[in-house]
């Protein structure tokens, strides 16, 4: 492959031999598989608040990380100068995990075929920061003329743009170019001397600057962030105890990462230390449930043409009308389950090794109408939106935040009702889905996944779902 | 450590005096190079073995009132006059803010006492050891108990770093810091049911660490104990957080005092100074000032000298933390809490945040309580710390008649920060520092435990 098309090894003057001779350094003594993953990182970010653009920040991080495997066995380094001879040096700290003659063939490199899932020409990085700082100042303004009860608005935007250079001792070669945008706004109102509330909306993906023009714009997410810090000035508490919970569509499928998605990342199923091991096969949801993870939709959050082992990333079925059918799998994992790669070996950065992790994870759409779904609950819980999640993905038990809810009662929302955690433990709660709608929505692209201290980018979504039994952790009781 | 005394002080020095060059009002900046080794040993074999070095470079420049901040890995000379430009350029689309500016002259400096937070030895341990003290730990857990079945392994963790600051106040400064820590993560089986739990310890020398054979067994028992957990009926009980939970109701007293938080009125403690928010028996402290512990450094990261300061004294909400911005739109001074990571922007954090011990042990504070649940892990975010509803995941333990009787799981408990504190009817007396917050067992009355 041609290294020439390569931003980081045109920058940085890295030839085809280089890459050849750190792969044989870091395999000096021996290990099944070696890989190196450049990485230059370009951000910037700008925070907006009491209509102050108060704070600004731009960087820029370098470095390679190297991985030698031998067996089970990873050994990694990483150094932020790429000259050689610190990369030598760090391919041989790596390489002290193996010992034994080599025992890989090396050849030339190939290319993984090309795609384009976020053809953005100018990245936002690339844009003028007077472009940028005005989608703030946008979304504050339009926050604060959405209603007269708003005291408080911060707006932030942030953006990134990496380009990845991974080559393998397998002989793949990889290079990407990484573009992320995200636009947040937090708002704040109150009545009169009463108790202030809070509402948050925010978006983006791997995007251009004009997402923000004409799909999502910066008065969309304030007046959404108004909406709900609105809503929840009404509110009354939140119910406990068990309850009929149907979640609306979009960002709740943040059930699914917690419930289902990190239980089925393979290096915890390789383990043993799952609630889903050894269930491939098995019936862990209702036959109404098919869950996936799709690394490869176009302009997504979660999204990546190679993964950050250069792999293609693909739509993988993990539930199938309920039943187990895969793992999420990186390279480690597969060469170790004898299962196939998934493409799902993600890593924070060249200072992380890679780990599966999901990409964008959701449910596929039922055909149940939505309205049919909330007329059919007597009693229960409606939730629109949620705050974040977590699993133990031992015992499966998982939790996630309603921030917008309300009341069902008789087949009609009532009371907004005020912050509540919903808890569930994986290989049960989705046996207790009993209507799927067929409005599937993705999430506005702000998810951001954290395992082992490293944080990737993710996505979810959900169609409405009714899930006949969850316990709601409110307080009226 | 890689750098000469000196070197990485001269580079902050460096870049502060490039900015005032390009016409900054101010500037000031934070260095930092360490590195870092890291081992988890599974089922007796290593499974990784992680060691490298990283540095980098955080600037905040100011003109006038406008501010901007750069950051880069880049140390190199070229690399610094970027990491400048870079700053300079984006403090031209930020806003004249009345309150921005760096400390007072006369704030600046740094404490003169050695904290005792570099230790060599740490460094001087070869990897090997490293390897072996984590193959311990995880043995130790392993052999404790056949139903000690799997594990997630041992793990060996080391930093050690120097922190360079320098102030266009006439401030520069650095100090070293090394920790390390030892865990171990069983999992426990009982038919197709698994729990995990962990111990661990950590310190700033690898001679303070405990012995891997004690974190095993201790984070065996833990696992164990969870075992056969089940849901209980829900209802408004007492809950009892061990210092491992109770630990995160300190940091939501962090949230709250947080300078930030409360000159935007998003906290449940704004305009509360000087009022009982609090039972008498809750008092928070943070100190960065305390020798070898994980939150102490000698000045904050405007250079202002790290303090102690009561946040909450019996009760009454004494102070807030603050760095020299919050403060300044408060009306009150600087609190030398003072915080960014290289990559950040100037915002507020926390020295050694604790809640003093009490007077009553574990087993007369669960017979106070009589029943209730006595928690042991928390998950989920479900903290509003505008509103204080609080609302969390929960797994623990049952208690009957005073006394421990079964596990509990899949439950959550809520309430409201504000009545939660207000309601502490007991604090222990096993206040331990595992990081920089710390708690001893708090007894909480009127929350409501979630389950069937």
């Amino acid at each position: 492959m041609d290294l020439a098309g390569s931003f980081i090894a045109r920058k940085f003057n890295i030839t085809a031999r280089d890459l050849e001779e750190y792969l044989s350094v870091a395999l000096g003594r021996g290990g099944d598989y070696a890989d190196l993953y450049f990485e230059y990182l370009v951000t910037t970010s700008i925070g907006l608040d009491e209509s102050i653009v108060k704070s600004a920040t731009q960087g820029v991080s370098v470095g390679v990380g190297i991985r030698v495997i031998s067996g089970e066995r990873t050994g990694y380094a990483y150094c932020d100068d790429l000259s050689p001879e610190k990369v030598r040096h760090a391919a041989g700290v790596a390489a002290c995990i193996a010992s034994g003659p080599a025992s890989v063939e090396k050849t030339g490199f190939t290319g993984a075929p090309k795609r384009e899932l976020y053809p953005v020409v100018v990245a936002p990085s690339e844009t003028s920061l007077g472009e940028r700082v005005a989608l703030v100042r946008r979304a504050d303004e339009a926050a604060r003329a959405a209603d007269p009860r708003v005291f408080q608005v911060q707006a932030s935007y942030a953006d990134t743009l990496k380009h990845v250079l991974i080559a393998t001792s397998d002989g793949m070669l990889s290079t990407d170019r990484q573009p992320m945008a995200r636009l947040n706004v937090v708002a704040l109102a109150r009545e009169g001397d009463g108790v202030p509330q809070r509402g948050f909306a925010g978006g983006g993906g791997r995007v251009g600057l004009e997402f923000f023009q004409t799909e999502k714009t910066p008065e969309y997410f304030a007046r959404d962030a108004v909406r709900q810090a609105i809503v929840q000035l009404k509110a009354v508490e939140a119910p406990a105890g068990e309850s009929v919970v149907v979640l609306g569509p979009g960002w709740p499928g943040i059930l699914l990462h917690e419930a289902v998605g990190h239980g089925l990342e393979a290096d915890f199923n390789r383990k043993g230390v799952s609630a889903f091991s050894g269930r491939l096969g098995q019936q862990v949801a209702s036959p109404l449930v098919t869950v996936v993870d799709d690394g490869t939709i176009h302009s997504r959050r979660g999204s990546l043409n190679v993964d950050d082992e250069g792999d293609m990333t693909q739509r993988n079925v993990l539930i199938e009308n309920g039943v187990l059918r895969g793992y999420l799998t990186d390279k480690l994992s597969s060469r170790l389950m004898q299962m196939p790669r998934s493409g799902n070996g993600r890593r924070e950065s060249y200072q992380h090794f890679p780990m599966p992790r999901m990409t964008n994870t959701f449910m596929l759409a039922g055909d149940a109408e939505p309205d049919a779904i909330v007329r059919s609950v007597k009693r229960g819980l409606y939730c629109a939106n949620f705050g974040g999640g977590q699993v133990d993905i031992t015992s499966g038990n998982f939790v996630f935040s309603a921030t917008e809810s309300y009341l069902i009662e008789d087949g009609r929302l009532t009371s907004a009702v005020r912050d509540a955690t919903l808890i569930g433990n994986g290989p049960e709660a989705l046996k207790y889905v009993s209507m799927v709608g067929n409005d599937l929505r993705l999430d506005e692209g702000v998810g951001v996944c954290g395992k082992e201290g490293q944080s990737v980018p993710v996505g979810v979504g959900i169609p409405t779902i009714k899930v006949d039994r969850m316990t709601v952790g409110g307080t009226a009781h | 450590m890689p750098g000469t005394k000196g070197v990485l002080e001269e580079i902050a020095n460096r870049a502060v005096r490039l900015a005032v060059e390009r016409g900054a009002d101010g500037a000031e900046c934070t260095v930092y190079e360490g590195e870092e080794f890291e081992t988890t040993v599974r089922m007796g074999e290593t499974e990784v073995v992680k060691e490298s070095g990283s540095r980098g470079a955080g600037l905040r420049v100011l003109f006038g009132k406008r501010s901007g901040s750069s950051y880069s890995s880049d140390l190199t000379e070229d690399g610094v006059r970027a990491l400048v430009g870079q700053a300079v350029d984006i403090a031209s689309i930020t806003t004249d803010d009345p309150h921005a500016g760096l400390p007072e002259p006369e704030e600046l400096g740094s404490l003169e006492c050695d904290l005792q937070l570099y230790h060599e030895d740490i460094r001087l341990l070869a990897a090997a050891e490293k390897i072996d003290l984590a193959r311990r730990a995880e043995k130790a857990a392993l052999d404790a108990d056949p139903r000690i079945t799997n594990s997630e392994g041992g793990n060996f963790n080391s930093n050690a770093g120097e922190h360079a600051f320098a102030s266009s106040g006439g401030f520069s400064a650095a100090y070293r810091t090394s920790t390390c820590s030892l865990s171990a993560v069983p999992v426990a089986k009982n038919g197709d049911r698994m729990e995990r739990d962990f111990w661990y310890s950590v310190a700033r020398k690898a001679g303070g660490l405990e012995a891997p054979e004690l974190i095993g067994r201790k984070a065996a028992e833990r696992a164990l104990r969870r075992l056969g957990a089940r849901k209980v009926p829900t209802q408004r009980v007492a809950v009892v957080f061990e210092p491992r939970a109770a630990r995160s109701l300190v940091g939501h007293v962090f949230e709250a005092v947080h300078g930030e938080a409360v000159y935007r009125k998003a906290s449940i403690y704004a305009g509360r100074l000087g009022e009982q928010v609090a039972s008498e028996s809750f008092t928070v402290i943070d100190d960065g000032t305390l020798p070898g512990l994980f939150g102490s450094s000698p000045f904050d990261d405007e250079g202002v000298p790290t303090r102690r300061t009561t946040v909450i004294d019996k009760g009454v909400l004494g102070s807030y933390l603050l760095n020299t911005y919050t403060a300044r739109k408060l009306g009150l001074k600087t609190t030398g809490n003072a915080s960014r990571g290289i990559t950040g922007n100037a915002g507020v954090g926390h020295g050694n945040l604790f809640l003093p011990a009490g007077v009553s042990s574990v087993d007369e504070i669960l017979r106070q309580v009589g029943t209730g649940l006595y928690v042991t892990e928390l998950i989920g975010f479900g903290v509003n710390i505008v509103t204080g509803d609080y609302s969390r995941g929960a797994a623990g333990l049952w208690i009957e008649n005073g006394e421990l009787a079964f596990p509990v799981s899949e439950v959550t408990i809520a309430g409201n920060l504000k009545d939660m504190f207000r309601n502490v009817v007991a604090v222990g007396n096993d206040l331990e520092f595992r990081g920089s917050v710390a708690a001893p067992t708090i007894a909480v009355e009127g929350l409501t435990v979630s389950g069937q």
